[in-house]
């Protein structure tokens, strides 16, 4: 199948690998992989911080860019949750009968990576070996927003050579919250903490998760702390077939 | 210097960023509070785990409280009429200050003392603070209460509003104000202490002050749900009883109770059922007060019913999950949040009921993890409230100059400008990382950032931005990988 790849604005910025993990999986699957270079955001973070008037453009530029999409697969639970949570209402807000009509059509044909994987294609074993200690970080949208439940674990599971370790305190926020974890940074930092202590008392060498965002956050205190744990996104453990470790280990 | 000491002595207007760091500091109260919302967490999932139907009791909870806010006029005027017809007076009161006249008026020639069941609306309007200025003593009976009350303390949970204590603080505070040197610390002994000291107060004092878990229009009861029996005495041994309620505490009918009695015990304490549910029905003679009043509290409720958004705030039932689950409150504790009302639903009401001249700071203090949504019996979702109120807070700050120049503002109009193409957002990219050279430490990644942005680095590292952004690899990568090569990138 076609599908188009909505990167998300900081995974394009911060995290390439990931991106080409999920083009490696995706090819490697047999699919075409499409990616519009006009994207840009899906809006969460002004929205999210009250900024709900400028992240209007910002939501119509994605409908613009994604209209003919057939499938768009995007590697981020928390941008899947925006536009599925938040963009009817910012469409319905606008009293403008048009954007709600593109917004309708376009939920349909919006999946998150593992999602994507699972429950659309129907796929689990996606044929990659990553000889690791694994333990998975469920990062608040998945769990709450996109109800993905054991989803990940499902292609994790079989994935050559991992050893999936559980986390305690697993549906515990990791404490980024987008700009929270600037303007309420001890709070954030505090409940990091905790976060980095339960992946540590695992005993695993790499954090996984859906989202680079809390990976980006977790990594920040695992490398502050000087340990060893290094965190990559679920896309490069996917399209890891052992004999390249370059791709395992982007954050680190 | 004591936790308490320092909550109680600090500017009760202070932001939630800076309360919050002061009481992060402090390691046991933090341990007080994850304990004990841990433990109320463990027991509320088990007891909901038994009912096959709690999602359709939440959605029953959810509906008729939709309704109430949609009619409450109605259902208020309804509660008037049952109540006076069954030989209660009801007053309505526009505000706290109202609220706390009315209270003072309706007390007997002569009172000097009241008693107090624990009730959280009668801490919004600070009516003890304004009896004991009118020289009369409020004593407050509930076994937390009565714990704040003695330690000039704050509450800090809408439930459990002495949760940041601990038994061992707990004993302290008795032994030292109740003079019982010799005293224990395990629950019997702090329980028995406090049975004694409180014991002799219900059998003189002949005024008590409740608040409500709810008023039935219907039948124009009310009803008070509790766990020590403190409650019950107030509400069958005195002579005149004053009942201070929110007007959104209004259900329409006495079957609505079924719903509510089931969800709110095990949201609240993780109880199947209440020790003590007390329903009463205007006076009856022989039987309980003489005398029953109800004052009708707004103080800035009409005004949140208004905002078809927020209104969902209104459907609270005060069971306390959202602020057991929330991992900033677990991390703070409720005086971060300086209302009586703390955590994720006091994130968003206290800021309303203050039409944002207070609280502006306490719609950020939350991550949007949704644990709260997901525990919520009557399925408010604060995180959307929250993030209505931080658009009204924008909007505010924008209409200021100050607001308008401030770094928040310019730096996300500069984002927002950005995202309007995927060439300007490259261009972005370039530009960052040649800027970023001057703030990348030795060993290769980001350990300090200037202005608002150091806030993540004062505990966290950052990654400095890759060499290429993955539009620039997508750009450059041969068009034959990309079909089904396969493509080894």
């Amino acid at each position: 199948m076609k599908v188009s790849l909505f990167i998300t604005c900081y995974n394009d910025t911060l995290f390439p690998e990931t991106g080409k993990a999920v083009v490696r999986v995706l090819e490697r699957l047999g699919h075409e992989v499409l990616f519009p270079a006009d994207q840009t955001c899906c809006g969460q973070m002004h929205w999210n911080t009250g900024y709900l008037r400028e992240s209007i453009p910002i939501i119509r530029h994605f409908l613009k860019v994604f209209g003919d999409a057939e499938i768009i697969c995007i590697p981020s639970s928390s941008c899947v949750a925006m536009i599925r949570d938040h963009y009817p209402k910012a469409a319905l807000q606008s009293n403008d009968p048009k954007f709600v009509a593109e917004v309708e059509d376009l939920l349909p044909r919006i999946y998150e990576f593992s999602e994507l994987l699972v429950q659309k294609f129907s796929v689990e074993d996606v044929g990659a070996t990553y000889p690791h200690r694994v333990t998975y970080h469920a990062s608040c949208h998945s769990l709450r927003s996109l109800h993905l439940g054991d989803t990940p674990h499902r292609l994790l599971r079989n994935v050559r050579g991992l050893d999936l370790l559980p986390l305690d305190a697993v549906e515990e926020c990791c404490g980024f919250g987008g700009t929270f974890a600037i303007k309420n940074a001890d709070v954030s930092s505090a409940m990091l903490a905790d976060k980095s202590q339960c992946i540590l008392n695992t005993g695993a060498e790499v954090c996984t998760a859906v989202d680079n965002s809390c990976l980006m956050h977790i990594y920040g205190s695992l490398h502050r702390q000087r340990t060893l744990v290094r965190t990559a996104h679920i896309a490069e453990i996917l399209a890891s077939t052992g004999s390249d470790e370059r791709h395992t280990a982007t954050h680190s | 210097m004591s936790a308490s000491h320092r909550v109680s002595a600090a500017d009760h207007n202070e932001d939630f960023p800076t309360a919050a760091r002061a009481l992060l500091q402090d390691s046991q109260l933090r341990s007080n509070v994850r304990n004990a919302t841990g433990v109320i967490t463990r027991k509320r999932n088990a007891v909901v785990a038994e009912l096959s139907d709690w999602e359709a009791l939440r959605e029953s909870g959810s509906e008729i409280r939709s309704h109430v806010l949609q009619h409450l006029d109605h259902y208020l005027l309804q509660f008037e009429e049952a109540c006076t017809r069954a030989g209660g007076h009801v007053h309505w009161a526009r505000d706290a200050a109202e609220a706390n006249q009315i209270v003072l008026s309706l007390l007997p020639a002569r009172t000097t003392d009241v008693l107090k069941i624990k009730s959280m609306t009668t801490e919004e309007i600070a009516l003890n603070s304004y009896l004991e200025a009118a020289g009369i003593r409020p004593h407050e009976t509930d076994l937390a209460e009565l714990i704040i009350q003695l330690g000039h303390d704050r509450p800090s949970h809408i439930v459990v509003p002495a949760l940041h204590k601990n038994r061992g603080q707990i004993r302290d505070l008795f032994a030292r104000e109740l003079h019982l040197d010799a005293l224990g610390e395990s629950p019997s002994d702090l329980t028995n202490a406090a049975r004694h000291y409180l014991r002799e107060k219900f059998l003189r004092i002949p005024v008590a002050i409740s608040g409500a878990n709810f008023l039935v229009a219907e039948t124009g009861s009310v009803c008070i749900v509790e766990s020590e029996g403190n409650g019950r005495m107030c509400l069958t041994l005195p002579d005149v009883l004053i009942t201070v309620a929110g007007i959104e505490k209004v259900i329409p009918r006495f079957r609505d109770l079924e719903v509510f009695l089931q969800t709110l015990p095990r949201s609240a304490t993780g109880e199947r059922m209440n020790p003590y549910n007390s329903l009463w029905t205007g006076v009856c003679a022989g039987d309980g007060p003489r005398e029953f009043h109800v004052i009708l509290l707004d103080n800035g409720r009409s005004s949140i019913l208004r905002d078809e958004e927020a209104r969902q705030t209104l459907k609270c039932i005060r069971c306390g999950a959202c602020q057991n689950v929330c991992p900033v409150y677990r991390q703070t504790g409720g005086h971060a949040y300086n209302s009586v009302y703390a955590g994720p639903i006091g994130a968003i009401l206290t800021p309303q009921l203050h039409q944002l001249d207070r609280g502006a700071s306490l719609p950020y203090a939350s991550s949007l993890c949704g644990a709260c949504y997901e525990v919520c019996p009557v399925k408010i979702n604060i995180p959307e409230v929250l993030i209505h109120l931080r658009g009204q807070i924008v909007r505010q700050q924008q209409a200021t100059l100050a607001g308008k120049l401030g770094a928040w503002n310019i730096g996300m109009q500069l984002v927002a400008a950005l995202f309007a193409s995927g060439d300007r957002l490259a261009l972005a990219q370039h530009l960052g990382r040649i800027g970023q050279g001057a703030f990348i430490a030795p060993g290769g990644f980001i350990e300090h950032l200037p202005f608002q942005l150091s806030g993540w680095t004062e505990t966290r590292d950052l990654a400095p931005l890759p060499h290429e952004s993955f539009r620039q690899w997508w750009a450059e990568r041969p068009a034959s990988t990309t079909s089904s090569s396969g493509g080894d990138v």
